[in-house]
């Protein structure tokens, strides 16, 4: 059940600056962990995090193995235009995870 | 070395319990142990990360399972009227089985009764994401736990076990919760054990867990053997505690430490 919740002000005001919060269920799992048998656990983690604002990257992140489960991201940008907000993750194992949201900007 | 000597000197001179109940206006919820940016990360939704086992649980009320072919919306309707209070009154009497289920063994026996599907396992993503869904509409609201003839007997035991030092530590619940909250244990403060927030997100587990695990994990602490999941003796202790918080704020899904 890959899941993520985005939270962007629906509305705001030209150069107004927004916050955005981005909260994603990923298990992390390190690979330096061995289970009760003694077995390596492989990776499984989170490598980037790109949010775009109508096309235009306006935050990336590498992710490694020490980050925690279900990272949270909270960042900041300049509400410039009405439109849409794109983020994707992408992880081991060929993980994708997209999700959008809309703002209007007056 | 120094350190388990002291620990094993108080533990052996100090009695089991006091017996004595706290007084209303002395209780804390863990939540008031926490730091700010942890109580900061369980008041807004958009950060904790329960909210992903939120989002979960809500799909599953109204997915179709078992035999039956019918969700959970299709008898119990809308979670957000009929399931508010429910978290807030379990564990509770099962007149058919004659024991006390709480809210996991009570989703459990409606899957396989009414939805004639297989159980929840223990922890799994599934249980705990349709318990957190209905103990939050319970949210804010208080715990009553109904405590009749046919429950006492079980709550008895439960306080029993709550007081009974256990364990090659030899320690009792009690002990911890009742007369040393507000202390440290190794780095960490040593709260008063009202499960409000349960299933509750935490931090070191990186995950949603349920109270038995807590439960268990306390056990593992005092090097007790821990009970199975879903046995009568958690369940107990369970109903002990919960009456043991009566009158205090649901919390669900809570964030802790």
């Amino acid at each position: 059940m890959a899941r993520a919740v985005v939270t962007v002000p629906p509305r705001a005001k030209r150069g107004e600056i927004i916050e955005i919060r981005t909260l994603v269920g990923h298990r992390m799992e390190t690979g330096f962990r061995h289970d009760n048998l003694g077995r390596s656990i492989a990776r499984d983690i989170l490598t980037q995090f790109v949010c775009t604002y109508n096309g235009t990257e306006i935050c990336r992140a590498e992710l490694f193995p020490a980050i925690s489960a279900n990272p949270l991201f909270t960042f900041t940008t300049i509400a410039v235009e009405s439109g849409t907000l794109e983020f994707k993750w992408t992880g081991d194992n060929n993980f994708v995870l997209n999700e959008t949201a809309s703002i209007t900007v007056e | 070395m120094i350190a388990s000597v002291v620990l094993l000197l108080v533990a052996g001179f100090l009695p089991a319990s006091s017996g004595a109940e706290m007084a209303p206006e002395d209780r804390r919820s863990g939540y008031e142990f926490m730091s700010a940016q942890t109580r900061a990360m369980q008041d807004d939704e958009a950060a904790n990360p329960a909210t992903l086992w939120l989002l979960d649980g809500e799909a599953l009320w109204i997915r179709k399972d078992g035999r039956a072919d019918v969700s959970c919306a299709h008898c119990h309707g809308d979670a957000a009227t009929t399931m508010k209070g429910v978290a807030a009154r379990y564990p509770s009497f099962d007149p058919k089985l004659e024991r006390p289920l709480d809210l996991e063994q009570r989703i459990n026996a409606c899957r396989t009764d009414a939805q004639q599907a297989a159980p929840f396992a223990f922890e799994s993503r599934e249980l705990l994401a349709l318990t957190t869904y209905i103990a939050r509409q319970s949210r804010g609201l208080l715990i009553q736990i109904n405590v009749d003839a046919r429950l006492q007997p079980f709550l008895d035991r439960g306080r029993n076990a709550f007081e009974r030092r256990q364990g090659q530590l030899n320690i009792s619940c009690a002990q911890c919760h009742d007369q040393y909250w507000g202390r440290k244990l190794a780095g960490n403060p040593i709260p008063q054990a009202h499960p409000t927030g349960y299933p509750l997100y935490r931090l070191e587990w990186q995950s949603v867990g349920s109270l038995q695990r807590r439960l268990r994990n306390c056990l593992a602490g005092v090097r007790a053997a821990p009970y199975p999941f879903g046995a009568p003796e958690l369940v107990e202790l369970e109903l002990y505690l919960m009456w043991r918080a009566r009158g205090m704020k649901i919390e669900t899904p809570a964030v802790r430490p």
